[in-house]
């Protein structure tokens, strides 16, 4: 039995989670205010995930980038892959929110989508 | 030019104020923003966790800013880009200047403050050392990075650990930049705790409490930065030093909100806060005057300003409509033993919502305490939280009927208790 | 072949450019630094002394008093802020009235005018901030504030119009005598002329040493200062000095002329010229020190601290004159406060010694006058309205905290000497002065910069060469 403690970063309340793990690799979760905490425990030992947001350039626009974000969590391990993989995207005013800028960003399967309006200018 | 009422800034307070407003029956609404297009500072605000009250989903800043921009487009709200308010007479007369207009007035009936705040700059925290360019607002460096899309420094040390520091030590991570520390004054965090898991730890960033920036070297640019750890009474102590070799010092040190305007109309200012002293209704010292969102004080989270000014755009609706009720008995409300300030702070048992969320800080970090609720020298609750800390704000409710019940009340007071 | 080159673009090498071009020169003014108003004259008190201390007979005293009776006209001439509030010094102890008496001979031999002793009464009528513990003050009606961007700046502006040409980024590295006349090895490339004028504020010491073998030594004498909010700009009325006491000089508490208020300086010798960190316990030491003449000063409301470098000369008097076995070497060295009072007397009194080494004609077209940047924080609104239809940038507010709008940015890049980096367009404009420091107008100015340079924002600085305000793009070192 191993106990690990956690933040839950689901919601801004950061609940404190405790998460007991049995022999058999079986975990219970406390502390946690609703269950989406115990979700992120389970999820945060065994693949822990994060949702990624940056910006990517773009071109005849009212501003010269444009925020980004990935369409839902991928592998913490694949974080800069990600943002490696926005290094060279141009993309070309207009673009409206929810446009898909790359697709299956660095092989997670996950898209990388636009998440702000930018005018052509 | 006339308006019923006139929200001075576009960001999400002015948004959620304006869609109250129309929602609330007035059309004669008109947005002032300083800026080239709606939305505030959540357009620099990239990342993600907006909107888990409001929307039911976690929204980046601009998605976030964007619903609301849109449903103001849709009631067809008339807005004005690129606009600033130099001046409100006590009158309610705004004097405002943009290229295209020029210099200009508008008579309002009433006006609804939401100019959000500022960044407690280097000169206010008397750092010491040379003044080389690479010192930055953690909210420059976010609009540069984020908006730009350029790189204020490559090297960088962090003073504070406000959720704006946090954040910007991914943000700068991940375009590429080494973030060498987090420095903070205080014993704990002024950030949220999931910020400190998904901004820091993810990074491996090291969060150095009770630490403070004794030095900044570098005549053009910044060169590097001392790091002292503080003493109780957040004094450096000597021999604690630490240099560290760097390019860039972001400060994230505290947000002020923006009164100046305010001040100039003769609106009553709480000096806590630094916010307008405002009642149940977030009107302020001057009738037919509201305030919402980070000019009345300092939010974590912007669901709670779009809530805030969701009332404040009602009951400004409600002042134009002639069906606010006249103000009555104001009870003083008092934050004690801990509790810095609250919001409102006062109530009318008449004009105030059903149930009125008060919100307040604590000054400090209280473990397993009790947050009290006093009608007069009666306690009528008593509530056990685990952990309150002054980087998340906190609330209770007051219920009109139970305080209708209660008879005469001279004060209501929100105090911290142990045991 | 220049005639005259002058070493130092601060307000000293200014003032006499001023003066210089009034003539049929040629002249040039080098500085190391990328604008003017680099060194000394851009962090002092801003303050125009009545002349009352310094001792009589002296340069000093004669340069005070004759700067501040020409520095009313100047200012209108020259359209910088400048405004007598009148300076008091304040006595805290029946034991030193002695003391006050003699700085009220001094200052009456000097020749400052109204000069007189006040009861604590009338002080406190005056300034109801001050201490209590007071017993009398020195009172200098004609003590005044100016803005010391806005006069070196003028007087910069005035003599680049009138013909005096103006290099920055140029070091001057050696100077050796050679046909009657000067050479100056540079940074960027060599000068030669007849006249040299030695206006290196701190420097000056080492270009007199390498005309000279009678050495002198300018000491720069550190000093720390804190700004305070706009709001509490008229928490004293006049500059309040303290009266000498065995706690040491005291430190000066003043309205600026832009309505902030204003306290300092510390005092302490140093060695490097280019110290200008402020420090901990310097901050300290002047928020004990100020407290003596207002117990309850406003720090809360510090907008910023900033440490200058005042050149003193061991001597403390201003050495102005022909350097002995130099002819044509004029040093205008030691110029520590009250420099600042005295520059435009210095200006003159160094334009007659030109004149009396190598005499020159009058120029007939000489312009006497020059307008500054229109200021759209003081406008009324129909003038506000007026300067907007010239130029609709006038509406575009880009220092929210001093209202400083892009159309006055604009001006700043395009005038004679115009800015090119964000400092310049600070001193020039007081965008980035106010409260935020710079927080929301500095990416707009860069911007504004950028564009009407025709550089790419990651050229601009904040001042000059190095101190480069962006350092990339995004991504670019993942």
């Amino acid at each position: 039995m191993k106990t690990k403690e956690l933040v839950c970063i689901g919601c801004p309340l950061g609940c404190s989670l405790k998460v007991a793990i049995s022999e058999e690799g079986i975990m219970e979760v406390a502390g946690n205010t609703c269950p989406r905490g115990a979700d992120y425990a389970k999820k945060e030992l065994t693949d822990p995930r994060r949702i990624v947001t940056s910006s990517v350039k773009v071109q005849g626009g009212h501003l010269p980038c444009v925020s980004v974000k990935t369409e839902t969590d991928i592998p913490k391990d694949q974080i800069f892959a990600c943002v490696r993989a926005l290094k060279d995207v141009v993309l070309t005013a207009p673009v409206e929110i929810g446009k898909v800028v790359a697709e299956n960003v660095a092989g997670t399967g996950v898209n990388v989508i636009a998440t702000k309006q930018i005018y052509a200018e | 030019m006339k308006t019923e009422i006139a929200i001075i800034g576009g960001g999400p307070a002015g948004l959620a104020a304006a869609v109250a407003a129309r929602e609330a029956g007035v059309t004669d609404i008109l947005i002032i923003e300083r800026d080239n297009e709606l939305g505030g500072i959540l357009n620099q605000c990239i990342h993600n966790g907006f909107g888990l009250h409001t929307f039911k989903e976690e929204l980046t800043g601009p998605e976030y800013a964007g619903r609301y921009i849109e449903k103001v487009e849709e009631l067809q709200i008339p807005y004005m880009l690129h606009t600033i308010v130099v001046d409100i007479a006590e009158n309610k007369v705004i004097t405002a200047m943009n290229k295209e207009q020029g210099i200009f007035q508008i008579e309002a009936k009433s006006v609804i403050l939401a100019m959000g705040c500022r960044e407690r700059s280097r000169g206010a925290l008397n750092i010491p050392g040379y003044r080389p360019a690479g010192v930055y607002s953690a909210g420059t460096a976010q609009r540069y990075v984020n908006m730009e899309g350029r790189m204020p420094g490559k090297k960088v040390v962090i003073l504070g650990s406000g959720d704006i520091g946090l954040i910007m030590a991914r943000r700068m991570t991940l375009e590429g930049a080494e973030v060498q520390a987090v420095a903070e004054l205080m014993p704990y965090s002024g950030g949220l705790k999931r910020n400190i898991v998904q901004c820091l730890d993810d990074y491996n960033i090291p969060l150095k409490l009770s630490h403070t920036v004794v030095d900044i070297r570098g005549k053009k640019r910044v060169e590097g930065v001392t790091l002292a750890q503080v003493d109780e009474n957040r004094r450096p102590i000597p021999g604690t030093e630490e240099h560290y070799a760097c390019d860039t010092l972001l400060l994230s040190c505290g947000l002020i909100p923006e009164n100046e305007l305010s001040s100039q109309m003769g609106v009553e200012l709480n000096p806590v806060t630094s916010g307008p002293v405002v009642n149940e209704s977030l009107e302020t010292s001057v009738e037919g005057v509201f305030a919402c969102g980070n000019v009345l004080h300092v939010h974590d989270l912007v669901d709670y300003v779009s809530g805030e000014a969701k009332m404040a755009g009602e009951n400004a609706a409600a002042y134009v409509k002639e069906i606010l009720p006249k103000a009555g008995t104001e009870i003083p409300l008092k934050g004690e033993n801990g509790v810095r300030y609250t919001v409102p702070c006062t109530v009318d048992k008449d004009r105030m919502a059903e149930k009125q969320t008060v919100r307040f800080r604590v000054g400090n970090v209280y473990r397993d305490s009790y947050l009290c609720v006093y009608y007069n020298d009666k306690c009528i609750s008593r509530v056990k939280k685990k952990v309150m800390a002054p980087g998340e704000m906190e609330q209770i409710t007051l219920v009109k009927s139970k305080l209708q019940e209660a008879g005469s009340l001279e004060s209501i007071t929100i105090r911290i208790e142990q045991e | 072949m220049y005639d005259v080159v002058i070493i130092g673009a601060g307000v000293t090498g200014s003032a006499i450019a001023r003066e210089l071009s009034r003539y049929q020169y040629r002249t040039i003014v080098l500085d190391k630094n990328s604008d003017v108003c680099e060194g000394t004259s851009k962090a002092n008190s801003g303050i125009v002394h009545a002349g009352f201390d310094n001792e009589p007979g002296t340069v000093m005293a004669k340069m005070n008093v004759r700067g501040n009776e020409m520095m009313e006209q100047l200012s209108k001439d020259l359209d910088f802020s400048f405004k007598r509030n009148g300076s008091l010094v304040l006595c805290f102890d029946e034991k030193d009235m002695d003391k006050l008496e003699r700085l009220l001979e001094k200052g009456k031999k000097n020749g400052v005018p109204g000069i007189r002793i006040i009861s604590k009464e009338e002080v406190k009528k005056m300034e109801p901030n001050v201490t209590d513990d007071m017993a009398a003050a020195l009172y200098a009606p004609t003590g005044g504030i100016v803005c010391p961007f806005g006069l070196t700046i003028a007087m910069a502006e005035n003599a680049c119009e009138n013909g005096v040409e103006f290099q920055f980024d140029t070091e001057v590295t050696n100077i050796g005598a050679k046909d009657g006349g000067y050479v100056l090895e540079t940074s960027k490339g060599v000068f030669e002329s007849r006249i040299v004028v030695n206006a290196a504020g701190v420097y000056a010491d080492r270009f007199h040493n390498m005309v000279s073998d009678e050495k002198i030594t300018i000491i720069p004498r550190k000093g720390e200062y804190c700004l305070m909010d706009k709001k509490v700009g008229g928490y004293v009325n006049s500059t309040i000095f303290q009266l000498p006491t065995i706690y040491g000089k005291g430190v000066l508490i003043t309205p600026t002329v832009h309505g902030n208020l204003l306290t300092g300086p510390t005092a302490v010798d140093i060695e490097d010229k280019e110290n200008t960190q402020t420090t901990a316990e310097g901050l300290a030491d002047l928020l004990k020190r100020v407290a003596v003449s207002v117990p309850d000063v406003p720090s809360r409301q510090i907008i910023t601290s900033f440490t200058g470098l005042r050149a003193h000369w061991t001597e403390h008097e201003f050495i102005i004159k022909e350097v002995e076995g130099a002819p044509g070497f004029i040093d205008v060295a030691g110029i520590e406060s009250p420099g600042l009072s005295s520059s435009p007397a210095i200006g003159e009194y160094v334009a007659e010694l030109v004149q009396g080494i190598y005499p020159m004609e009058k120029k007939a077209d000489f312009v006497a006058t020059r307008k500054g940047i229109p200021n759209v924080a003081e406008a009324d609104f129909e003038e506000r309205q007026e300067l907007i239809k010239k130029n609709p940038a006038y509406a575009n507010v880009v220092c929210r905290c001093e209202v400083v709008t892009e159309g006055e940015i604009m001006d700043a890049i395009h005038r004679p000497l115009g800015a090119t980096t964000l400092d310049g367009i600070k001193r020039r404009t007081r965008a980035g002065m106010g409260r935020c420091q710079s927080g929301f107008c500095a990416p707009k100015t860069v911007e504004i910069l950028a564009r009407e340079l025709g550089k790419d924002v990651s050229e601009i600085t904040k001042s000059g060469k190095g101190s480069n305000y962006l350092t990339g793009y995004n991504k670019e070192d993942i």
